[in-house]
C-alpha cells in the first residue's frame, strides 16, 4: 500500500488554478522533496495533502485511506498527518513538554508522560522539558516541532520549508538527523524546499515542479544526469548547451568539430539537436593556436569555474583545484576545448526554446 | 443598519422644513465654523504631538521614562472637563484674572485685555490638549519602529540630528500622522459638549438641537448624513495618503539603542516644553478638580452619584463585555474563512468609531423608533395592549449604540493581537488532531488573553466618558456620571461636577495604567 496516491489534483486561489492535474505517488518509508521556484504550487500541494486547502478537486489517499475526494474532503484533524513548518509553529504559551503533549490531552497522565519521554528522548531534548520555545534555539525549536509532530503517531510526515530558517551548519546536521529519524520510525514524508541541497541531502526522490505541474520526478543523480528538459537541466545545475547535427550513426557535427558518440544514435541523419555539456563534462587544454579565450576564472574552493569563450560563445568549465590534478590557466589564455567521455543528454530544437 | 437608516432617512422630504431654514439660515456657518474648529485643533495638536513623540522616542533626558506614558494621560479626560476647569480658572471671576486685578490695581472689565476662553479659539486650544495623545501615540510608535540604522545613514551623510528628523524620520512617519490627524478629527467632529458649553455652533451641536429642541428627526438625520459625508471623504483621504505605504520590518538598531542625550539649555527647553504640556493638558486640571471634590466632598456625596456612578459602571460593563463578543466573532470569522464578506464585516464594525456619537444616535433611533411604533401597531392589530417604546426608549437602544460606536475599539484590539499569532499554529494544532473549536480555546485564546482584556479595558473606558450618545438615547431618567457631570457643566457648577468628573477621570485612569503596563509588557 502506497503512503500517499495523488490523483489529477487541481487547486485554485481566487481565479488562478495554482495547481494542474498533478499526479503523485509516495511509498512506504520514502521521503518525496517537492522542488521548485517560489509560487510553483509546492506549498498549496502539501496544505491540500494537510486538508488546509478548500478549493481544489482531485483524490487524495493517505495510507490507502480516501481522505479526498468528490465526495468526500475530510477536515485537518482527521487525517492523521504531521506538520512541520519553517517557523518551527511552537505554542509559545506551552513548554517544551506540553507542546509535544499537545495532541495526548486526553491520554491517561502515565501514558502522556511516557510518550512523551520517548519523542524527546529520539530528539535528544529529553533535559529541556520544562522550558519554553523562546528558551531554545532555531535547531532545537525544530527538533521539537519533529517530536511534537511523532508522538501525534501520524501517518505521513509533511514538511514545508523546515530547514530554511537555520544556520547552514546546523541545517544539515539537522537534515541528516531528521532523516534519519524517519526512516528509523518507517516514516514516509513529503518534503517542500527550494533549495536542491537540502532536497538533495534528505529526500529518496526528487519532484521538480513548474507552475503547478511535477515536470519530473527521479533520485537527484538522475535528475542531475538525465535531465528530460532544459528546465530541469538548468534548476539543477549549471548548464552549457552545444548545437550538434546527427552525421551518422556514431557521429555528431559541433563548433567543437566532430563528437562520437558512446551509444548508437537514434535520430535521423542531418537531425538538428542541442547537447546538454555540465561544466565538469568539458575539459580545456593550453593551446596557443586553440580557438577558445580564458575569459574569467573564479576560485570555488575544491574546484574553479573557468569561463571560456569559443567562437563568440561563453562556456563554463569546472576544474578540481586538487594539487596536479589540473593545469594552471591565466585570463587571456588561448585554449582548445573537449569534451569528456559521458552518457550524452540531448535535446530536440522545439524542446529547447 | 443605522447608517442605511441615516442616508435614507436624510433623502426623505422634511415636512418641518427646519433643514431648508437650516439652509437658508445658520448651516453655512455651522459647516464653516466646524471646518474651523477641525482645522485649528489638527495645527495645534500636530505642534504639541510631533515634537513630543519625537523627544521622547529619539532623545534621552531625566525623566523620559515618566513622560513617556503620562502624555498620554489627557486621554483618560473628556475635554468637556477640561473646558470647565479652564474656564473657571480664566473667567473674569476665576483665580487668575482675580489676582491680576489685586496685583496690577486694575478696578474693573475695561482696564484690561484678557483673552475670553469662550470663544472658537478657546475650544481649539482645549480640544487640542485633550486629543493631541492620539497623534503623539502613533507618532511615538512610528519613530520607534523605523530602523536606527536609517537615522545613523543620514547623520554619517552630514545631516545634523534636525536635518536627519526632517529629511529621513518624518517622512517615514507621514502614514502615522495621517492617521493620527484623521482620529482627532473624527473625535473633534464628534465633539459636542465641549463646543456647546463654549457656544460654538458646529454640525454637532446643530444635530443636537434639531432633535431634541425642534425634535426633527429628519433634519437631524440629513445634517448627521453631511457630517457622514464629510468622514467619508475624511477617511477616502486618509487611505489614499497610505495607498502606497509598505511595512518595513524593522532591521538592525532601533531608535531605542542611538537614543541622543541631551545635555544643556537644550535639555532644560525640552524638560520644561514637555513638562508644560503635561501640566496644562492633565495635572492642572486634575488638580483643580481634585480641590473642588474635596471642599464640596458632602455636598456631592450622595444617593445620585452613587446611583449614577453605578449605572455609568454597569453601563461600561455590559457595553465593553458584548463589544469583546462582537470582535472575537468578527476576528474568528476572518481568521478562519478570509474573504471578501469577512473583510466587509471588519471594515464595517470598524466605521462606528469614526462615527461621532450624535449621528450613532440619529441612525440607531431611526430603525429602533419605526421598530418600535410597528410593534406596538401589530399588538393593537392582534388586540393585545400597547407596550410602549421598548426599543427605543429603553437600555437597549443605549447599550446599542454604545456598542455601534464602541465596538470598533475592541475589532481593532483583537485584531492586531490575534495577527501576531502565526497561522501556522492554527494549522500545527489542526494537523495535531484539533477541532476548529478545540484550536481556538487551546491556541488562539490563551495567546490574546491580553488582548481581550485591552480591548475590555479600552471599550470601558469609552463608555465610561461617552457623552453625546449617553444624552440622545438614554432613557427617561437614566443617568450616567457623564451626563450628571454635563447637567452640572450646563448650570455653570464646577464645583458640584468635580466629585463625579474625577471619578470619570479616575475610573479610566486606573484600567488605562493596566493597559498601558500590559502593552509595555508585551513590548
Amino acid at each position: 500500500m502506497s503512503a500517499l496516491v495523488i490523483n489529477k489534483l487541481n487547486c485554485f486561489y481566487q481565479e488562478n488554478k495554482i495547481l494542474k492535474e498533478l499526479d503523485l505517488e509516495l511509498e512506504n518509508n520514502q521521503i518525496v522533496c517537492l522542488l521548485g521556484e517560489s509560487g510553483c504550487g509546492k506549498t498549496t500541494l502539501l496544505r491540500a495533502v494537510a486538508g488546509l486547502q478548500t478549493e481544489f478537486t482531485g483524490d487524495i489517499s493517505i495510507n490507502g485511506r480516501v481522505v479526498n475526494s468528490a465526495k468526500k474532503n475530510l477536515t485537518p484533524e482527521e487525517r492523521k498527518v504531521g506538520l512541520i513548518f519553517q517557523d518551527y509553529a511552537l505554542f509559545p504559551h506551552l513548554n517544551v513538554f506540553d507542546n509535544v503533549a499537545f495532541s495526548l490531552h486526553e491520554f491517561p497522565k502515565e501514558e502522556k508522560q511516557k510518550r512523551v519521554n520517548e519523542v524527546l528522548a529520539l530528539v535528544r531534548l529529553g533535559e529541556y522539558a520544562e522550558r519554553f520555545p523562546h528558551q531554545l534555539s532555531g535547531g532545537q525549536q525544530q527538533r521539537i516541532a519533529i517530536a511534537r509532530a511523532l508522538a501525534y503517531q501520524p501517518d505521513l510526515m509533511l514538511l514545508d520549508e523546515p530547514f530554511s530558517n537555520l544556520d547552514h551548519h546546523v541545517r544539515f546536521q539537522l537534515i541528516d538527523e531528521i532523516r534519519l529519524l524517519l526512516k528509523s520510525r518507517n516514516m514516509s514524508a513529503l518534503f517542500v524546499t527550494h533549495s536542491k541541497e537540502e532536497g538533495f541531502a534528505f529526500a529518496d526522490k526528487i519532484a521538480l515542479m513548474q507552475a503547478g505541474k511535477i515536470v519530473q520526478i527521479d533520485d537527484a543523480q538522475n535528475l542531475y544526469r538525465f535531465p528530460q528538459s532544459k528546465y530541469v537541466a538548468d534548476f539543477m545545475g549549471q548548464s552549457n548547451y552545444l548545437p550538434v547535427r546527427v552525421l551518422d550513426n556514431h557521429c555528431y557535427y559541433s563548433e567543437l568539430g566532430e563528437i562520437n558518440s558512446p551509444n548508437i544514435i537514434k535520430y535521423d541523419k542531418g537531425t538538428e539537436l542541442t547537447l546538454l555539456l555540465r561544466p565538469e563534462q568539458l575539459a580545456i587544454n593550453l593551446d596557443v593556436n586553440g580557438k577558445g579565450v580564458v575569459e574569467q576564472i573564479s576560485y570555488l574552493g575544491p574546484y574553479q569555474q573557468i569561463t571560456v569563450s569559443y567562437l563568440a560563445k561563453l562556456y563554463i568549465i569546472k576544474q578540481s583545484t586538487h594539487v596536479g590534478a589540473c593545469m594552471q590557466f591565466n585570463e587571456g589564455d588561448k585554449v582548445n576545448m573537449d569534451i569528456l567521455c559521458h552518457d550524452f543528454v540531448f535535446f530536440e530544437k522545439e524542446k529547447v526554446s | 443598519m443605522p447608517i442605511l437608516a441615516l442616508v435614507m432617512s436624510a433623502f426623505s422630504v422634511d415636512e418641518s422644513g427646519s433643514f431648508q431654514h437650516l439652509i437658508d439660515t445658520v448651516l453655512l456657518d455651522y459647516t464653516l465654523t466646524t471646518l474651523q474648529v477641525i482645522a485649528g485643533v489638527l495645527v495645534l495638536s500636530l505642534c504639541f504631538a510631533l515634537p513630543s513623540a519625537w523627544f521622547i522616542a529619539c532623545c534621552e533626558f531625566p525623566s523620559r521614562k515618566v513622560l513617556q506614558w503620562a502624555l498620554m494621560l489627557p486621554l483618560a479626560l473628556p475635554p468637556y472637563i477640561v473646558a470647565i476647569v479652564y474656564t473657571d480658572l480664566l473667567d473674569f471671576s476665576g483665580p487668575i484674572q482675580g489676582f491680576l486685578r489685586d496685583f496690577m490695581g486694575w478696578q474693573s472689565v475695561g482696564d484690561y485685555y484678557f483673552p475670553d476662553i469662550r470663544t472658537t479659539s478657546g475650544a481649539i486650544v482645549i480640544l487640542a490638549l485633550t486629543l493631541y495623545p492620539y497623534l503623539y501615540l502613533l507618532l511615538r510608535g512610528a519613530f520607534l519602529g523605523q530602523s536606527g540604522g536609517l537615522f545613523q545613514a543620514a547623520r554619517s551623510l552630514g545631516l545634523s540630528p534636525f536635518q536627519a528628523f526632517k529629511r529621513v524620520s518624518f517622512p517615514l512617519s507621514r502614514s502615522a500622522m495621517a492617521v493620527g490627524l484623521s482620529l482627532i478629527a473624527m473625535e473633534t467632529l464628534g465633539d459636542f459638549a465641549t463646543v456647546n458649553y463654549f457656544a460654538v455652533n458646529t454640525l454637532t451641536t446643530a444635530v443636537y438641537d434639531t432633535w431634541l429642541e425642534l425634535g426633527s428627526l429628519t433634519t437631524a438625520a440629513k445634517i448627521s448624513s453631511l457630517m457622514l459625508l464629510a468622514l467619508v471623504i475624511l477617511i477616502t483621504l486618509e487611505s489614499y495618503s497610505r495607498r502606497k505605504q509598505k511595512i518595513y520590518q524593522r532591521s538592525g538598531a532601533t531608535h531605542t539603542d542611538l537614543r541622543f542625550v541631551l545635555s544643556g539649555w537644550h535639555k532644560w527647553t525640552v524638560l520644561s516644553g514637555l513638562w508644560l504640556l503635561l501640566s496644562l493638558a492633565f495635572l492642572l486640571p486634575l488638580c483643580v478638580l481634585i480641590y473642588y471634590a474635596i471642599g464640596y466632598f458632602s455636598e456631592s456625596l450622595n444617593e445620585q452619584l452613587w446611583q449614577y456612578t453605578l449605572n455609568s459602571f454597569w453601563l461600561a460593563i455590559i457595553v465593553a463585555g458584548l463589544a469583546l463578543l462582537v470582535a472575537l466573532v468578527v476576528n474568528f470569522y476572518q481568521r478562519l474563512s478570509p474573504g471578501l464578506a469577512a473583510k466587509m464585516c471588519i471594515r464595517l464594525s470598524s466605521l462606528g468609531y469614526a462615527v461621532p456619537g450624535t449621528v450613532v444616535a440619529i441612525g440607531v433611533l431611526i430603525p429602533f423608533t419605526s421598530l418600535d411604533l410597528w410593534f406596538n401597531q401589530q399588538l393593537i392589530e392582534y388586540s393585545f395592549s400597547r407596550v410602549g417604546l421598548i426599543f427605543s426608549g429603553s437600555l437597549f437602544i443605549l447599550i446599542f449604540g454604545y456598542l455601534m460606536r464602541f465596538s470598533a475599539i475592541a475589532v481593532g484590539s483583537i485584531d492586531s493581537s490575534l495577527a501576531q499569532v502565526s497561522p501556522t499554529l492554527d494549522m500545527a494544532s489542526r494537523s495535531l488532531g484539533q477541532s476548529v473549536g478545540q484550536t481556538i480555546r487551546r491556541v488562539n485564546f490563551p495567546l490574546i488573553k491580553k488582548g481581550m482584556l485591552t480591548a475590555f479595558i479600552l471599550v470601558f473606558i469609552e463608555a465610561m466618558k461617552e457623552l453625546p450618545t449617553a444624552l440622545l438615547l438614554r432613557p427617561f431618567n437614566f443617568e450616567t456620571l457623564a451626563t450628571y457631570v454635563y447637567q452640572f457643566v450646563s448650570d455653570e457648577m464646577i464645583e458640584y461636577a468635580a466629585l463625579p468628573a474625577l471619578l470619570i477621570v479616575l475610573m479610566g485612569l486606573i484600567p488605562f495604567i493596566v493597559v498601558n503596563r500590559l502593552l509595555e509588557k508585551d513590548c
